[in-house]
């Protein structure tokens, strides 16, 4: 049994905007064990930024924590303080965002912005610090690290500008690294490179990650495990082969199957565009946009329906009540799929 | 690709620099030739960088080429003068632009974006004529009548990009230019305006310029595909050909860095490495685009061209 660090249960969050309360996180559970890394993925608006925001204790001035909470270790993140909050940041839970252009201090020399959390936070001396940062730029792959190091970001591209933002991610040995759309902003080929360097790293330092990108390709190469969200809630959850090939949740279809491939030659949309969380649905939130909804997705939320000891899905098609439906071509064939990994395992 | 299928554009050794004679001399586009068919749908692959939007602009001359010929139905598009001239090139050409927020102004109603087109060209007799025309085009890009007179903060990501869309179908152009149309839209929705193109081509025979960075989409939407790299293009052929069969190491490296959503395939991927030191142009020996295959053309030398007949021999 791994080593669990992190355990976020039934964490609820509202924004308080002039139009009204914007349910953004309703009812999200979600755990993280030693040196694995969860992907999180979903749609713009469906939370999964503010969920890692609020591990950091990084929620906007509008946002309130309305229940639930976040257990690091033995300790609840939801009742620190800021100051309590600013020795785990950047120490113990350490954040990739997503842009790298934005995310480094332009008038500072990075060799300065990857020491600073050393010094912070070991207490390190400066040289020290610098000098465990010139070995960590080199550990992220910039040449000439000894000259480079008295750089400021301008005179670095984007790829090398996001190694200098894992590497201050990194300089302290994090528990637990979140890292948001680190790759978005980036070219195919240098996204590929970052992505080998944070496994790479990962085992190195033993750190474990969460993964938050609406891209499934990306996950599908990053992820142990992956829990998908729609409309502020965890809709289904596995490791990445269940999800991938024995997918429950009729949203976690769709997005399979609006995802081509380099094979595919037919693209099923899905309909329509995620719900209002001002005035989120009762029932399952994808109810609207669902071509196998029944009745009882309008009326009540589904709760989650046990696929296997790691898989559950939130669907009222589990139930053992429910019609059986036909998922879509492409579904049918990642089970296939599913089942000779199944068979392959069992030898 | 059918042999009688007419050229609609013809793009013949495009130049385009920025700053000529300056220290800051940038080659955005290098020497770029390549033909697209009526009806077919084109697309220009590249990292950024790559000179595929430059190119883009080029094409609807938004830029005055450094050097080279844009044909378009056969006629120069640089000898282009008169404001009729370019009101009635421009009629035949649109452009879907990648920001479907930054590319609607904010203070126009979405019936007065839509007809932009309409009014400068006077394609609407009267106001009745030009609201049903404007409705109509809502409803083909799959929005509603009564949107037409609200205003673009309310309308979704997804659902501005339709708006482009039908401002760019309202001067019914044969020709339209899409520059990265779905990069800034979630999945479950890139599919939808994906798929909404394709219908649209289908019904009103249009022919597309595609340019986007997502690899997949491009193979998924285009008939051909042309690869970009700092600034040349590097080959082109049909989507199939180019994906299944990549002769040039670039095309390869570039294909192996696409993530796939299929974790068994993920667990076997191995990115190809590219030096793009090989693309180092001699004097007296230049490289230019050789067709290898029928239909497949790559940027190589007249000696090379044995070597990649080899490759693509090697593939069947």
């Amino acid at each position: 049994m791994a080593e669990r660090i992190l355990d976020v249960k039934n964490l609820k969050i509202d924004f308080h905007t002039y139009a009204g309360d914007v349910k953004a996180i309703r009812d999200v559970s979600f755990h993280l064990d030693k040196g694995e890394t969860l992907a999180i993925v979903g749609e713009s608006g469906s939370g999964k930024s503010v969920t890692t925001k609020s591990l950091m204790g990084l929620l906007a001035n509008n946002a309130e924590v309305t229940g639930g909470s976040i257990m690091f270790h033995d300790q609840d993140i939801l009742k620190k303080s800021e100051k309590e909050m600013q020795n785990i940041r950047g120490k113990d839970i350490a954040m990739i965002f997503q842009d790298p252009m934005t995310s480094l201090d332009p008038t500072m020399r990075i060799g300065q912005q990857i020491a600073e959390p050393l010094i912070k936070h070991k207490h390190v001396d400066k040289k020290k610090a610098w000098s465990q940062a010139l070995d960590l730029l080199k550990l992220v792959g910039i040449t000439d690290a000894e000259e480079r190091i008295k750089n400021y970001p301008h005179q670095f591209s984007g790829g090398q500008r996001q190694r200098i933002v894992i590497a201050i991610a990194l300089v302290c040995y994090p528990e637990i690294l979140i890292a948001d759309e680190p790759t978005t902003a980036l070219d195919v080929t240098i996204q590929a490179q970052i992505l080998e360097l944070m496994k790479e790293l990962q085992e190195k330092i033993e750190t474990s990650i969460i993964f938050i990108t609406h891209d499934l390709g990306v996950v599908a190469g990053m992820a142990d495990r992956v829990a998908v969200m729609y409309a502020g809630q965890i809709v289904e959850y596995g490791t990445v082969d269940e999800i991938f090939f024995n997918p429950q949740h009729p949203y976690t279809w769709g997005l399979l199957n609006s995802m081509p491939t380099l094979s595919s030659t037919k693209l099923e949309a899905i309909p329509g565009t995620p719900p209002d969380l001002l005035d989120p649905p009762k029932g399952d939130p994808f109810v609207a946009r669902n071509p196998y909804a029944m009745k009882i997705d309008a009326e009540q939320r589904p709760p989650f329906f046990k696929v296997s000891e790691t898989h559950y899905a939130a669907t009222w098609l589990l139930h053992p009540n429910a019609p059986k439906v036909t998922p879509p071509d492409e579904i049918i064939r990642r089970r296939q799929t599913f089942k000779d990994i199944m068979a392959h395992k069992a030898i | 690709m059918s042999e009688k299928q007419r050229k609609i554009l013809e793009v013949k050794h495009l130049k385009q620099y920025f700053n000529v004679g300056k220290a800051d001399e940038v080659k955005a586009v290098d020497d770029v030739t390549f033909d697209v068919y009526e009806g077919e749908t084109f697309g220009l692959v590249g990292e950024s960088g790559s000179g595929k939007t430059t190119t883009g602009r080029s094409i609807i001359h938004l830029y005055e080429p450094t050097a080279g010929n844009i044909l378009f139905e056969g006629k120069d598009i640089s000898k282009l003068k008169t404001k009729t001239d370019f009101l009635s090139f421009r009629r035949e050409m649109q452009m879907i632009f990648q920001d479907p927020y930054a590319s609607l102004n904010p203070r126009m109603k979405i019936k007065d974006i839509v007809a932009e087109g309409i009014d400068i060209h006077h394609l609407a007799k009267n106001d009745a004529e030009r609201s049903k025309v404007v409705e109509d085009l809502l409803e083909t890009v799959g929005l509603n009548r009564d949107h037409s007179s609200r205003y673009p903060h309310e309308f979704s990501g997804g659902q501005r990009q339709r708006i482009g869309i039908a401002r760019a179908l309202a001067v019914q152009p044969k020709f339209i230019i899409a520059d990265e149309p779905i990069s800034a839209l979630d999945v479950s929705i890139q599919a939808q305006v994906v798929n909404l193109l394709k219908d649209l081509q289908r019904e009103h025979g249009l022919t597309y310029l595609f340019i986007a960075h997502d690899l997949s989409m491009v193979k998924y939407i285009s008939d051909r595909i042309g690869v970009m790299h700092y600034g040349k293009l590097l080959e082109v052929g049909t989507a199939d050909e180019v994906y299944a069969h990549p002769l040039h190491d670039y095309t390869a490296s570039l294909i192996s860095a696409v993530p796939v959503p299929d974790p068994e395939y993920e667990r076997t991927r191995k990115q190809i490495p590219y030096d793009a030191a090989g693309e180092q142009d001699h004097p007296g020996n230049p490289r230019k685009l050789r067709e290898i295959v029928p239909g497949h053309f790559v940027r190589c030398t007249e000696e090379e061209v044995a070597l990649y007949k080899k490759k693509a021999a090697a593939y069947n």
